[in-house]
């Protein structure tokens, strides 16, 4: 017997917000219902087999009580978030930092960097 | 120019109050239509609140991509400081803004300038908005530290670098709210719970998504906190579940729950302080100054954008509407013909399904004007229409209507040439349609 599963989503590609059901097969997206339109099908199917999320976090400067922002340059899978961020809270950097600085290359190996969003005099 | 006794004058054509997006952006406005401008700016950065705002999705519209705030801001501020028409006063408080028309006489505190006057033809507000705070929805009980609102807590995390608690509670499910859950969460502590008073998430969905589901916290809907709990610090919350029709708790469902930190979403208003002493006449439903579609409030010469007119929700329209008062604060301060033209005012006024509204009057109802809007309750299949007298001015067909979304309507002069007399502007659900 193969393996059938059904998950929920809320598609976030407009207000509308419409509740996606979306069946899988062994891993393999069969059937997206509820979607107003064909964005929520492949929102729902990029969510379903491979969910990812642009993190921003916060980064501490040596010898200031003030953190820089940052964020990972492109999502990374969801799964990797817990640790891209506690990568990212062990990370010190020397001022000064600039925006778009590279302050944690590869982050977890997930071949995405995390860069300064404000910078630090 | 006039000097006075308490501090030098460098009087300007047009002084912005504020540098955040707004103030920003109408700076920028006024310098390129050849006024002189100073901008002052109260807290040491410019920005205003997207500063604090380190999560993305700010300017798709206005960039095609999606910055976080303070990369939206430096954008913006780079263009500012670069300006050699532009003056910029950091860590200055405007305190009043006295005189009218064109000979405004604008007070301030701050540490290059002093306490001083100045002089400028036109004055454009963008203080942005302000928190409604504990005060402003009652909740009983002591008075320990702990409570936060989600905006304040925001900023010590963000820019502070000060995590506010450990275990959490949130009262109220506005968009600041749930990204404060999220960015607690992530940074640490443990977030509770959302309590939300009405039956509908106040935030936008996505964020629901992305900032409670993807962190497995609870959304309780129709319920509050009603009472607080310890005396030097905050022990715990009492919640409640609340009729979803009178929004009154209902007696024997209270039950406590242990937490060092209650963070309240309750909503923001417009930051009228300074402006209301101008007399420049207040909507009580966007809770901003009355404007015409130039942005001008009914103090000639007295512009406002961005929040401290209308909270918005884009920071790429809080932009745009800056650089229109922009451009109009200098059109009044460097003499504009069309503007010396006696006004034809056309009032705009709201129908069913409208709660805020702005502009809520037109000077000159041949222009070009952008409307825009919150509705007061979520709507598929909607249909905004325009109406003066019994002529349709324009429909607008929507897929969806949220109040946490605002509207934008644009009307061009051909839309506008079967105006006779008031408009209003409503928003109702399509006949036969649920
Ligand atoms: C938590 C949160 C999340 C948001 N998320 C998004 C998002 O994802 N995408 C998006 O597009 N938009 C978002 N927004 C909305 C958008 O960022 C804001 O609407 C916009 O930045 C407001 O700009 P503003 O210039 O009107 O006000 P502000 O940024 O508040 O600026 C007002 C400025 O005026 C100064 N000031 C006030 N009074 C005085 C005075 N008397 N003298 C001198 N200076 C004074 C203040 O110090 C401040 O710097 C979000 C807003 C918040 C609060
Ligand atoms: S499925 Fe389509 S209509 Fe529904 S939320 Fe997604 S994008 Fe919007």
């Amino acid at each position: 017997m193969s393996d059938v599963e059904r998950r929920e989503f809320t598609c976030v590609r407009c207000p509308m917000g419409c509740s996606l059901t979306v069946s899988l097969d062994d891993g393999v997206v069969t059937d997206v219902t509820g979607n107003g339109c064909p964005r929520g099908h492949a929102y729902g199917e990029h969510e379903a087999t491979h969910p990812e999320r642009v993190v921003t976090s916060l980064v501490r400067v040596a010898g200031d009580f003030r953190p820089v922002s940052v964020k990972t340059v492109s999502p990374v899978p969801k799964e990797c978030v817990a640790d891209v961020l506690a990568a990212v809270a062990a990370t010190t950097v020397e001022p000064p930092v600039s925006i778009g600085d590279v302050l944690v290359p590869d982050v977890c190996g997930t071949g995405v960097d995390v860069v300064a969003t404000r910078a630090s005099a | 120019m006039r000097t006075t006794p308490c501090g030098h004058d460098d009087g300007s054509d047009v002084i912005v109050v504020g540098g955040g997006a707004a103030g920003l952006a109408a700076a920028s406005a006024a310098a390129s239509d050849g006024a002189t401008v100073t901008l002052v700016e109260r807290e040491g950065h410019l920005g205003g609140i997207l500063q604090q705002c380190i999560h993305n999705g700010f300017g798709l519209h206005r960039f095609g991509e999606e910055l976080t705030g303070p990369e939206y801001a430096a954008r913006d501020a780079r263009m500012v400081e670069a300006d050699p028409s532009i003056r910029v006063l950091m860590d200055t408080s405007v305190l009043a803004v006295d005189g009218d028309d064109d000979a405004f006489d604008v007070t301030l505190v701050g540490p290059e300038v002093g306490m001083a006057h100045m002089s400028a033809r036109s004055v454009v507000f963008a203080c942005g908005s302000r928190e409604r705070g504990r005060g402003a929805i009652g909740i009983a009980g002591s008075r320990p530290a702990g409570v936060y609102t989600a905006g304040s807590a925001q900023r010590l995390c963000n820019c502070d670098g000060a995590l506010v608690g450990r275990r959490v509670v949130v009262l109220g499910s506005g968009d600041i709210g749930l990204i404060m859950a999220r960015r607690m969460t992530w940074q640490g502590a443990h977030v509770l719970m959302v309590c939300e008073l009405a039956s509908e998430p106040g935030g936008l969905r996505r964020n629901i998504a992305q900032c409670l589901d993807d962190n497995s916290i609870p959304l309780h809907l129709s319920t509050t906190v009603t009472r607080v709990f310890g005396h030097d610090r905050l022990e715990a919350v009492e919640i409640a579940d609340v009729d979803p029709r009178t929004l009154v708790p209902v007696p024997g469902t209270e039950r406590r729950v242990e937490c060092d930190t209650l963070l309240l979403s309750v909503g923001l208003i417009p930051e009228n302080a300074v402006i209301t002493a101008t007399g420049a006449e207040i909507d009580q439903t966007t809770g901003g100054p009355a404007v015409d579609e130039s942005l001008e409030t009914s103090v000639p010469g007295v512009f406002v954008a961005g929040n401290e007119l209308h909270v918005h929700d884009l920071v790429d329209f809080v932009s745009e509407e800056g650089g229109a008062a922009g451009h109009a604060a200098a059109a009044h301060a460097l003499g504009d013909a069309d503007r010396d033209a006696a006004p034809t005012w056309v009032r705009v006024t709201k129908g069913e399904g409208v709660g805020s509204l702005t502009p809520q009057r037109l000077r000159d109802p041949a222009d070009e004007v952008t409307l825009r809007l919150r509705v007061r309750s979520r709507m598929t299949d909607a249909v905004i229409s325009i109406m003066s007298g019994d002529a349709v001015v324009k429909r607008v067909r929507k897929r969806v209507v949220v109040p946490s979304e605002m509207q934008t309507v644009r009307l061009t002069p051909a839309d506008l040439a079967p105006v006779t007399g008031d408009l209003v502007v409503s928003c109702s659900e399509r006949e036969g349609v649920e």
